[in-house]
């Protein structure tokens, strides 16, 4: 394994000089490389792990591992490398993540993009306008008292041509639902105006999840493919790099893609920004901290350890933090880089408004003589959804909540390990459940995360230092306070019984039904769309980053990723993640490098 | 389908024939590099999995091996078309896995201070899987001995065997020593992982539980077969290291 060891040195050895020191190369730190070093700026990026590309680390050979990728975690962080510690309350006392659970933190070049499902969604133009559009339309009453929402300082329209950006880098595979404000047959009519079509159309759909659509359609939805970064077809992207179509093999998400069909840094962008005279990387390379000047308002560069605990300085111009949105905020909380915020006095800016998602989902048993589903063929974003209870796409008045999210048969494919399932009652051992195992594998609807609701912030959830647990480093751990609120719970209940309506409607026998409910649950695996923290906002009291994306209090540091979220909506977040650091990056191309300094005035 | 017998003959046969030890999660330290100019790729820097080494115990005594076999068989019980836990190798799986990084818990976070939590903050166990087996098999041979007449779980009667494991699974039999219902909840979970992982990993002999609920394995590509709706899936698995009838585990 590749930890960084204990440092060794406290007199750090100092680089040259760099134009961009980037802090993470995954998603966001691969897009923002890209686009700099098109200026002509000297860039490097630090990554924590190691190099990974598919002929060296997920060849087609033994990729289809499910004990080694998805039991034991390999190509994720290891928790003695970083973890968190973690309560529901603020009265309770904070315990470390000893093995991760609810969420797993990526680790290595490509981050999260190396062993995502792919699935690439727009939020909902109200989304980012959250916090105006449901006090407008239901009363600020409706809100419950200790939520927190808040607009991004941003529009949909404004980030549209970013969605677009990197729906093209990326060949998204999808049918539009709603083409410059023409509603499209067949796609999402509720997503916002897309200036085109997706580049490639929707991945073919096998049984279960056509099943799925035609029972939602008789029910009077309309269903429509998951936008999918598992390609339909051969695809050569801006940048002239190719891809090649999926072949459904059903290992996506924990996987690496052997076949460069899934979207990925590797596959999309890192072969391409290599060859550039003015763009290095350094692997096995963490940065432990974002260096400061006197002023305090002027970020000089990063310290960084190397895997033999060799302690570097890399000074830089202009500093990106775009690590994984938990470590974002952890770097700027060590980095004491923003106020920390205090829920008490409801005060500070780091580890305000943190997020997740709210998942649940309902399992289908079918007749096994009648229904074949061979649910192993199948890619990490291939489903029929529908979207009618996402957002405020439907009338929340009657039903006491907000947020929503979409619902579908996304199944990603049938691992043998966790896709054994049995109907509701069987033994869990024994002669019973080795025959109803035997009977259900290949007629069970097992959608995963059927259920992608939205998750909104309250003033009690939120990140900050752990006064007990320390890394590797000796540094007190990040601690998460995070509960599920009543809003959530109704929502996912709404959601979840609805989702349940269209199983059945396909002709399930049985169905099993998995609420989301209170306590918030650190052991159980949910998503890793965790979010917030370091949120993007219009006043500098309540949000770290002005609608760039930029600190308000470094104008020479900007932080991408998903920790800029002031909420999670009803969707998966990569995609909002991806546009995001195209909008940042257009503000530093066209205003920041000619003129560096704040770009809005607080 | 008949499956033959696993005898002891080809037991011993593939002694000799197991490869190298696990890679799985080494702790191979690797130096930090900068990379420019073009992709880093160097020959065989991948790490392939290793298949488990055939033979002794790497992990369980004699007597736990005895008691952790007999349990595969309660858990996945024989029928005429697919071998039970046991002859499936779930147990071989188990002990490989307790004998290397994951019974070591390598990787995780292990610091103190322990303190106990509630159940949505996870487990606060200093003790890895590893040494809550021997606490656990400790604990569950005492409890046979003394409720049956001096008789480990090895020994008893198959429905004798299932009322110990239906008192730990309701929590109804309380252990000495170790917390019985979470020891249950693990050892099924265990033996089904073994069931259904890789053969490489020493469970899953031959792909019988693949070929049990129809999975086809370590394939890459059904192109052909995405639209193909409500036909069965005509080709037999495949593992990692291929069809049995292909390799070196061929019988």
């Amino acid at each position: 394994m590749d930890v960084a060891g204990p440092v060794k040195s406290h007199m750090p050895r100092k680089l040259p000089k760099k134009d961009v020191v980037i802090i993470g190369f995954g998603w966001t730190g691969a897009i923002m490389a890209n686009e700099l070093t098109d200026e002509g700026l000297d860039v490097i990026a630090l990554e924590r792990g190691p190099w990974r590309d598919a002929p060296t680390d997920f060849p087609p050979g033994y990729m289809q591992d499910e004990l080694r990728y998805r039991v034991r975690h390999e190509l994720f962080l290891r928790p003695d490398q970083m973890t968190f510690t973690f309560r529901n309350k603020i009265d309770q006392t904070a315990l470390p993540i000893r093995s991760w659970g609810a969420f797993m933190p990526p680790n290595g070049v490509g981050g999260g993009g190396v062993h995502w499902n792919a699935e690439m969604w727009r939020f909902l133009p109200s989304d980012f306008v959250l916090k105006t559009h449901l006090t407008e339309r239901y009363g600020k009453d409706f809100l419950p008292e200790d939520m927190t929402i808040q607009d991004w300082g941003i529009t949909y329209d404004e980030l549209e041509p970013h969605y677009d950006r990197f729906e093209y880098l990326c060949g998204t595979s999808g049918t539009a639902g709603n083409l410059n404000g023409k509603i499209m047959e067949g796609g999402n009519p509720f997503e916002g105006p897309r200036s085109r079509p997706y580049p490639t159309p929707a991945q073919a759909q096998p049984f279960s999840h056509t099943l799925f659509g035609k029972a939602a359609r008789e029910l009077g939805y309309r269903p429509f493919p998951q936008p999918s970064g598992n390609l339909s077809q051969a695809y050569t992207n801006p940048l002239g790099l190719q891809m090649g179509p999926c072949t459904y093999c059903g290992f996506c998400e924990w996987f690496g893609c052997s076949n460069y069909s899934k979207a990925s840094p590797q596959t999309t962008i890192l072969p391409y920004l290599i060859r550039k005279p003015n763009f290095s990387a350094r692997d096995h390379s963490e940065v432990v901290k974002i260096n400061v000047d006197r002023s305090g308002k002027h970020a000089t560069g990063v310290t960084f350890v190397d895997t033999s605990g060799e302690e570097w300085e890399q000074p830089a111009d202009l500093v990106i933090l775009s690590a994984f949105s938990l470590f974002n905020v952890q770097l700027l909380l060590h980095s004491k880089i923003g106020m920390p915020y205090d829920p008490a006095s409801n005060t500070g800016v780091i580890g305000r408004n943190y997020t997740h998602q709210t998942i649940s989902t309902v399992n289908g048993f079918f007749d096994h003589k009648k229904f074949n589903f061979n649910p192993f063929i199948a890619s990490g974003a291939i489903g029929m959804c529908i979207d009618e209870f996402n957002g405020d796409n439907f009338d929340h008045g009657p039903h006491g909540f907000v947020g929503g999210g979409y619902v579908g048969q996304v199944q990603t494919g049938a691992r043998p390990i966790e896709s054994t399932l049995t109907p509701p009652g069987t033994p869990r051992w024994g002669a019973a459940w080795k025959s109803a195992v035997r009977d259900n594998y290949l007629s069970t609807v097992k959608p995963g995360t059927g259920v992608h609701g939205s998750s909104y912030a309250y003033r009690d959830v939120y990140l900050g230092l752990d006064p007990t647990y320390k890394d590797r480093f000796g540094r007190p751990l990040m601690q998460i306070t995070m509960d599920l609120h009543d809003n959530e719970v109704k929502q996912n209940r709404f959601l979840t019984d609805k989702f349940a309506e269209i199983i059945k409607a396909m002709g399930a026998d049985h169905i099993a039904k998995y609420y989301r409910a209170a306590p918030y649950d650190i052991t159980q695996y949910q998503t890793t769309h965790v979010n917030g923290g370091a949120i993007m906002g219009t006043d500098p009291m309540t949000s770290a980053l002005n609608r760039y994306l930029q600190s308000w209090d470094m104008p020479n540091l900007f932080v991408l990723g998903a920790s800029a979220f002031p909420q999670n909506a009803g969707y998966n977040p990569t995609l909002t993640v991806g546009a995001l650091a195209y909008w940042a990056a257009a503000a530093i191309r066209d205003k920041y490098l000619k003129n560096p300094g704040r770009l809005i005035d607080a | 389908m008949v499956t033959k017998k696993l005898t002891p003959t080809a037991v011993r046969r593939r002694e000799f024939l197991a490869g190298a030890a696990m890679l799985l999660f080494s702790a191979t330290r690797v130096r930090a590099v900068t990379i420019s100019g073009h992709l880093p790729w160097t020959p065989n820097a991948g790490s392939p999995p290793s298949k488990i080494k055939l033979g002794p115990w790497e992990f369980f005594t004699g007597e736990e091996g005895r008691a952790i076999e007999a349990i595969a068989d309660c858990v996945i019980p024989p029928d005429p078309e697919t071998p039970g836990g046991r002859e499936a190798g779930c147990a071989v799986f188990i002990d490989r896995q307790l004998a290397g990084p994951y019974g070591r818990q390598d990787g995780l976070y292990i610091r103190p201070p322990f303190l106990k939590g509630t159940k949505s903050q996870g487990s606060q166990s200093e003790a890895g899987p590893a040494q809550k087996y021997r606490e656990a098999f400790a604990a569950l041979d005492r409890a046979c001995k003394s409720n049956y007449s001096g008789k480990a779980f090895a020994d008893l009667s198959a429905a004798e065997q299932d009322t110990v494991l239906k008192g730990l699974e309701s929590g109804d039999l309380k252990l000495d020593g170790a917390d019985g219902k979470a020891f249950f909840e693990q050892v099924i979970k265990d033996i089904q992982m073994g069931f259904f992982a890789d053969p490489i990993y020493g469970g899953n002999r031959d792909m019988v539980a693949w070929k049990m609920i129809g999975y086809p394995g370590a394939r890459y590509n059904y192109l052909d077969w995405v639209n193909r709706h409500n036909e069965r899936f005509p080709l037999p698995p495949v593992s990692m290291t291929g069809r049995a009838e292909w390799t070196s585990q061929a019988r």
